[in-house]
């Protein structure tokens, strides 16, 4: 084992003999943009709403859900993806996230939530763990779009500017995802759950 | 023997013809969608858009069903959770500033009053609906108790 690790350490050290310096460095920049761009353009294709609902259990499930709400339709036609509330838009935490979603690729194989029924057994769980994450990240993926900055809380009826500008200035340790639950998909069984 | 059949075939087509043309088949019954014929398919009207937000409306008999004074567009009211209860229910009506439901709604069918809204009553829209300024479909003589119990008093007095 050690002969082994000695011999490739050995080979890395050593100068190439056949290869030029100008055809390593050319050929190492050109590689690097080659995998480089194709893994950012395979995370991004990942990261479209095609790629989430081509699997039956996003398709018929959330999605359908989705379709009723304001983050689907409305009047201007402005519209929230799967992505842009699932996944963070910087790159590290969308990295995070996407390594979480190696879970995902589990319950797809394995068919967790393949039937209306098991879908059903496991949306508190789910839900649960979005709400968490979006707890925990305050609220970074709604923040993507509704900056509080910009929000005109004269606009706004008396009772959500009160709400807004209280609980989520500096020192309250509320977020958005502490009232907006179930914007985007049906609510599971909320016994117990506060809003 | 030909000519009659030719004569025949060409009128009977010539009806099918009229009655699948949209302006020359017969008027339709007046629906809710006056006008037209059977042939043709008339608009539907425009959709009467969001609920007006109006402040509470007077009832306009003791029973009646409050009306809801606000959009309701896409509030989930099913076994798992029920979003008007958010606001109305016992614990939060006065801290979100909105009517609780009222106590009848606890009542079963025993008229035991209970801790939580009862299954009977739980379907806030099989009663309550909000209100939008759309025309009626059709004409109404409704008049509210107070309207009946005035004029009753006017007849009376006469």
């Amino acid at each position: 084992m050690m002969d082994r690790l000695k011999y490739y350490w050995r080979l890395l050290r050593k100068p190439s003999v056949h290869y030029s310096l100008g055809f390593l460095t050319l050929g190492g920049f050109l590689a690097g943009i080659i995998f480089w761009g194709g893994f950012n353009t395979a995370l991004e294709v990942t990261n479209t709403e095609q790629f989430c609902i081509g699997c039956h259990e996003m398709y018929s499930n959330p999605y359908q859900e989705l379709k009723d709400t304001i983050h689907y339709t409305n009047r201007s036609g402005v519209r929230a993806t799967c992505s842009d509330c699932h996944v963070p838009h910087d790159w590290t935490h969308k990295i995070g996230r996407k390594m979480e979603a190696s879970k995902e690729v589990w319950g797809w194989i394995f068919g967790t939530i393949n039937t209306p029924e098991k879908f059903e057994a496991k949306r508190r769980e789910l839900a649960q763990r979005e709400w968490h994450r979006l707890k925990a990240n305050d609220s970074l993926e709604c923040r993507n779009c509704h900056e509080f900055e910009s929000m005109d809380f004269t606009l706004q009826d008396p009772r959500a500017a009160e709400a807004h500008s209280t609980a989520l200035t500096e020192n309250s340790d509320q977020t958005c995802i502490d009232c907006h639950k179930g914007i985007a998909h049906e609510l599971p069984d909320m016994a117990g759950v506060s809003r | 023997m030909k000519t009659l059949i030719a004569f025949v075939m060409s009128v009977s087509f010539a009806l099918v013809a009229m009655a699948q043309s949209p302006s020359m088949s017969p008027p339709s019954p007046d629906g809710l969608r006056k006008g037209g014929t059977l042939g043709e398919t008339p608009a539907a009207p425009a959709i009467a858009g969001d609920p007006r937000e109006v402040k509470r409306e007077v009832r306009n008999y003791p029973e009646q069903p409050p009306v809801i004074p606000h959009a309701i567009r896409g509030y989930q009211v099913d076994k798992r959770f029920n979003r008007c209860l958010d606001c109305h229910s016992r614990e939060s009506a006065p801290s979100a500033g909105a009517p609780m439901v009222s106590v009848t709604h606890f009542m079963d069918r025993d008229f035991q009053v209970r801790a939580e809204v009862t299954p009977g009553r739980y379907f806030c829209t099989q009663c309550h609906v909000p209100q939008t300024d759309a025309e009626a479909l059709v004409e109404s003589d409704f008049k509210a108790v107070d309207q009946v119990i005035r004029e009753q008093k006017q007849g009376a007095g006469q």
